[in-house]
C-alpha cells in the first residue's frame, strides 16, 4: 500500500486538518515511510496467536446502571463559544 | 408483490436498519441520565461532552438489554464482541467519532416473523444487532443564523437492528416494524416510541426485475413514522422504476424524507462522511461474556409475542388473525386474558378486537386508558351469557359504559334493560303484533316466509328490544303454525 499526494489532501480534509498543498508530498513521504515499518510487522508468523488488546491482562470494565453523573451544565457549556438558553450554539447547520 | 412499469414487471427490495433506543437509567459509557424531556444539557457527564481526560466505561445493564434483545431475535449472541470508533465530523457530535460496532457486533444473524394482514406469516432475517452511542440533539430552527445544540441525548445507547432485504412491499416493511416494536416492548429493551425518536428507520430500496440480481439502493434516512417509512419506499420505488425505465442509472445515495411534500431528496453532502474509518477504540477492550450469564438472561426471558400468539390459538381456540391483532401488543393480549378467563374465549375475542378496540380507536385512547376495564367487560360478557340481556342490548350497555365508566350490572339496574324470559310477556307481545298484523300472518300462511323477519322486528319494537330472541323466534313460529 503506498499514499500519495491525493490521498493525504482527502484524510487530511476528512480529518479537518489544513494541510497547505506544498507539504502534501513530504507528507506522503512520511506516511509511506510508516506504512513500511508497520508492514514489517507482517513478516512475522503470528500464526495460532490471540491478537493482544491491552499490555496489561485485564477485562473490561464495567459500570452499575446508575445515575451518578450530570446536573453540571455550567462546566459542561464553561467553554463554549457561544451558548444560548443552555444550549451550544454553534453556525448554522442545515441540510 | 409486482409493480407493472413501462417496460415489464418491478420487484422491490426494502432493508430496514433501526435504530432502538435503550431503555437504561444511565447512558452507554457514563453515569449521565437518559431520561427524555430534561432541560437541554443537564444530563450530560465530561465524557458526553467530549472533554479531554475522560475514558468510556460500559454500562453492564445496556449490554444485558441487548443480549435480552438478541435472544428474543432468535439471533445469535457473539461472546466477544469489539467497540470501534466511526469518525465524522458534527455540531452535535463532540467527541469526533461515534463508540459503535463495526465487524464485531454483539449479536448476529436472527429472525422475525411477520404477520401480515391476510393473516399469513413470512420471515425476515436479521442481519445482526449492535451497540453504539446515540449523537447530541441539534435544533435548527431556534435563531436565523445558528444551530442549537442539547447533548443530553449524546452518549444513550442505542441499538442498531440491520435487516435482511427480505421485504417486497411497503406493507411488509411495515409489518415488520410493527412486529419489531412488538418485541422490544415485551422485552422492554426500547419503549418503541417513534414520535419521541426513540426508534428511529433508515430506509434501504432497491429495485429490480422478478428473479433478477439485486439493482443499486438508496438509503433514506431517519424516517419516523411507520406511515412515513410506508411513504418513503412508494416514492423511492416509482422514482427509481422511472429513471430506470427512461434509461437512466440509480446513484447509491443518502436521501431524506420530506415530511410535507412526502418525497424523497438526496443529502449530497452526506456522502463524503461515508468515509468513516473504523478502527477499534483504544480505550475500550473486547467485550467478553460468559455463557452462563447469557443463559440466565434467556431464562427470564418473557412470552414473547410469537409463542403467545401460538399459545391464544391453541389454548382458546382463535384464529391466526385474531390472536396476531391481540397479542400485537402486550398489554391487549393481558386485557384479553383478563376477559376470557372462565368466559367463552371466542366471544370475548370478538367483544376485546371488534367492540373494544373499534371504540379506542374512535376515542384515540391506547388499551392501557380504556374508560372499560377488563373485569367490567368480563361483567357485561357475563351478563350476556346468563341471558340477562340480549346481544343487541349489550351493545347498547357497552356504550353505556364507555360514557359512564359504571358496570354493565348498574346500568342493566338502572335503566331496565334486563332481558325478558317471562315467556306469558312474550306471548303478550307476539299475540298483540299478530292481531295488529292479521293480513301478512295470511300472507305468510300462504307462503310469504320472508316476512318472519317483520314478525321478530315488531315483536322487539314492542318489547323496547329486551325480549330474549331465541324465546320470540320460538313462540313466533308456534303460533304462526297454528
Amino acid at each position: 500500500m503506498s499514499i500519495d499526494k491525493a490521498t493525504v489532501a482527502k484524510i487530511a480534509h476528512l480529518a479537518r486538518i489544513k494541510v497547505p498543498e506544498d507539504e502534501q508530498e513530504r507528507l506522503a513521504g512520511e506516511l509511506n515511510q510508516i506504512l513500511h515499518w508497520v508492514e514489517q510487522l507482517a513478516e512475522v508468523d503470528t500464526e495460532g496467536v490471540e491478537p493482544m488488546t491491552s499490555v496489561a491482562a485485564q477485562t473490561l470494565r464495567q459500570r452499575e446502571d446508575v445515575v451518578t453523573e450530570g446536573d453540571i451544565r455550567d462546566q459542561v457549556l464553561a467553554n463554549a463559544p457561544d451558548r444560548a438558553a443552555g444550549f451550544f450554539a454553534v453556525p448554522k447547520v442545515v441540510e | 408483490m409486482l409493480i407493472k412499469g413501462e417496460t415489464g414487471d418491478w420487484e422491490v427490495v426494502i432493508g430496514l436498519e433501526v435504530h432502538a433506543q435503550v431503555i437504561s437509567n444511565a447512558k452507554l459509557f457514563s453515569g449521565a441520565a437518559t431520561a427524555f424531556g430534561a432541560d437541554p444539557n443537564t444530563q450530560v457527564a465530561l465524557l458526553d461532552a467530549g472533554l479531554p481526560g475522560m475514558l468510556p466505561v460500559i454500562n453492564r445493564y445496556c449490554v444485558e438489554q441487548a443480549v435480552r434483545t438478541g435472544l428474543g431475535l432468535k439471533a445469535q449472541i457473539n461472546l466477544h464482541s469489539v467497540f470501534d470508533r466511526k469518525n465524522y465530523f458534527y455540531a452535535d457530535l463532540p467527541l469526533g467519532y461515534q463508540i459503535s460496532q463495526y465487524t464485531q457486533p454483539i449479536v448476529g444473524k436472527g429472525s422475525i416473523v411477520l404477520d401480515l394482514p391476510d393473516g399469513s406469516s413470512r420471515t425476515v432475517g436479521i442481519t445482526r444487532l449492535h451497540l453504539e452511542m446515540d449523537a447530541g440533539k441539534s435544533l435548527h430552527d431556534q435563531h436565523p443564523s445558528k444551530t442549537y445544540v442539547d447533548l443530553n441525548r449524546a452518549g444513550v445507547a442505542l441499538m442498531e437492528i440491520v435487516s435482511e432485504p427480505d421485504m417486497r412491499s411497503p406493507e411488509e416493511a411495515a409489518a415488520y416494524l410493527r412486529k419489531l416494536r412488538a418485541i422490544l416492548r415485551y422485552l422492554g429493551t426500547c419503549d418503541g416510541n417513534m414520535e419521541e425518536g426513540s426508534m428511529r428507520c433508515d430506509v434501504n430500496v432497491s429495485v429490480r426485475r422478478p428473479g433478477g440480481p439485486f439493482g443499486t439502493r438508496t438509503e433514506t434516512k431517519n424516517v419516523n413514522s411507520i406511515r412515513y417509512v410506508m411513504m418513503a419506499i412508494e416514492y423511492e420505488t416509482n422514482r427509481q422504476i422511472e429513471i430506470l425505465e427512461s434509461g437512466g442509472t440509480i446513484d447509491q445515495e443518502t436521501r431524506l424524507f420530506d415530511t410535507v411534500k412526502f418525497t424523497t431528496r438526496s443529502m449530497r453532502s452526506k456522502e463524503e462522511a461515508h468515509d468513516y474509518r473504523y478502527f477499534p477504540d483504544p480505550d475500550l477492550l473486547p467485550l467478553v461474556l460468559d455463557q452462563a450469564w447469557v443463559d440466565e438472561i434467556r431464562s427470564t426471558l418473557p412470552e414473547l409475542p410469537d409463542e403467545k400468539k401460538a399459545r391464544f390459538m391453541e389454548q382458546y381456540k382463535l384464529s391466526a388473525y385474531d390472536a396476531g391483532v391481540l397479542v400485537a401488543e402486550k398489554a391487549s393480549a393481558d386485557y384479553y386474558e383478563a376477559v376470557a378467563k372462565g368466559r367463552d374465549p371466542k366471544i370475548a375475542s370478538n367483544w376485546v378486537t371488534g367492540e373494544l378496540f373499534g371504540a379506542l380507536n374512535r376515542l384515540g385512547k391506547s388499551i392501557e386508558e380504556s374508560p372499560v376495564s377488563a373485569a367490567d367487560l368480563g361483567g357485561l360478557l357475563d351478563l350476556l351469557a346468563d341471558n340477562t340481556i340480549s346481544g343487541r342490548i349489550a351493545k347498547d350497555v357497552f356504550a353505556a359504559m364507555l360514557e359512564t365508566g359504571k358496570s354493565a350490572a348498574v346500568i342493566v339496574e338502572e335503566q331496565g334493560l334486563r332481558q325478558v324470559t317471562d315467556t306469558g310477556a312474550i306471548e303478550a307481545a307476539i299475540d298483540g303484533v299478530l292481531a295488529a298484523n292479521a293480513d301478512k300472518v295470511a300472507e305468510f300462511r300462504s307462503g310469504k316466509d320472508k316476512l318472519f323477519g317483520f314478525f321478530v322486528g315488531q315483536v322487539m319494537k314492542q318489547t323496547q328490544g329486551k325480549a330474549n330472541p331465541a324465546l320470540v323466534n320460538e313462540i313466533l313460529q308456534a303460533k304462526l303454525k297454528g
